[in-house]
């Protein structure tokens, strides 16, 4: 917890890293000040995008301890403002999987590569961005930590060649513990779909903890958009916190 | 993308943008999370050219009150012998 006394200070600028492919693409990595070993964090950014809010948020985490890499997965078509990118990659019909996973695994090697990483690093994710880290923890040995929000088509009903498992298909791989944060008002997913995908955490034994907030819809974190809630996206950044603190000490 | 309801159209026309009149080549039609609109879900259409675009995100309601609007002029104008005569 900071207190008055504390010396503070983060490191913020964007960095280029290595992602799927071998591409270089750029990433906003913010890092802790001070003397020390710190745990670190990967996030995924959401569908709108390597926007402002995950750029605050990459800053939240560094700001609470945490070496903190959001990679830009929608690098590869282009460049302009945030959501003149999103939109462009929403007519491509998003990103593919396989980029995805490989792009955020980038991020935690690099992370590896770092001086002051006490090796334990976390992975999280807010919409199109908690499936993007869902799939990330089950396909790559690494993570000791992996936070979705939200995440919507965890439990697909309809595959395609960008998307071509349904991540929850994956669970039996995943090797670190989960916190899932949920709006009871979402549709993507709905409180049917988090329940397939308890169930199949349940099922192969994974460690997780769940939490679906009632008069809550999707996105409750987000304080620009109508569908923020202030008591709910407060208790969930207390719960990210305490999860972190218990799995990346 | 959360949805991947998207689909596209080619289209001839032009757009303002930044207050300049560009020419418009394709539309981006999706169902997705709006950047802008008080709304979890809206149609957007993207209306683009290689480099440009202008942007629309609307109201379930509004959308599907848009196309029958559209519809009812063109059928308006097709009535008053204006289409076939000057449109391309």
């Amino acid at each position: 917890m900071h207190t008055t006394d504390k010396y503070t200070g983060v490191h913020a600028e964007t960095v280029m890293m290595k992602g799927a492919n071998g591409d270089e693409i750029n990433a906003y990595l913010a890092r802790p000040l001070g003397d020390g070993k710190f745990p670190a964090m990967v996030l995924a950014h959401h569908m709108p995008g390597w926007d402002e809010w995950y750029r605050e948020a990459t800053y939240k985490f560094a700001d609470h301890g945490f070496i903190t890499m959001t990679p830009n997965l929608y690098f590869r078509s282009g460049h302009g403002t945030p959501e003149d990118v999103a939109a462009k990659v929403r007519t491509e019909g998003g990103i593919s999987d396989d980029q995805a996973v490989a792009d955020l695994e980038g991020a935690m090697k690099f992370i590896r590569g770092l001086d002051n990483f006490n090796g334990k690093v976390g992975i999280f994710g807010t919409c199109s961005g908690g499936r993007h880290a869902y799939l990330t923890a089950c396909r790559v040995k690494g993570f000791d930590a992996i936070i979705d929000c939200w995440g919507g088509n965890v439990v697909m009903e309809k595959v395609n060649a960008k998307m071509p498992v349904s991540p929850h298909e994956y669970t039996k791989d995943l090797s670190c513990p989960i916190l899932g944060l949920f709006g009871e008002e979402d549709s993507s997913p709905t409180p049917e779909q988090v329940k397939i995908h308890e169930d199949e955490l349940k099922k192969h034994g994974k460690n997780y903890e769940f939490h679906m907030y009632p008069n809550a819809g999707h996105g409750f974190f987000y304080y620009h958009r109508p569908a923020y809630r202030v008591e709910q996206t407060l208790d969930g950044w207390k719960k990210i916190f305490a999860f972190l603190e218990k799995n990346l000490s | 993308m959360c949805t991947m309801i998207t689909q596209s159209v080619k289209i001839v026309g032009s757009g303002k943008h930044n207050n300049e009149w560009i020419k418009l080549q394709q539309a981006n039609v999706s169902f997705d999370h709006p950047f802008h609109a008080p709304y979890e879900h809206t149609l957007n259409i993207d209306f683009v050219n290689e480099s440009q675009r202008v942007a629309v995100e609307l109201s379930e309601s509004a959308a599907r009150d848009l196309v029958q609007t559209i519809l009812s002029v063109l059928h308006q104008a097709e009535a008053e012998g204006h289409i076939g005569k000057q449109s391309a």
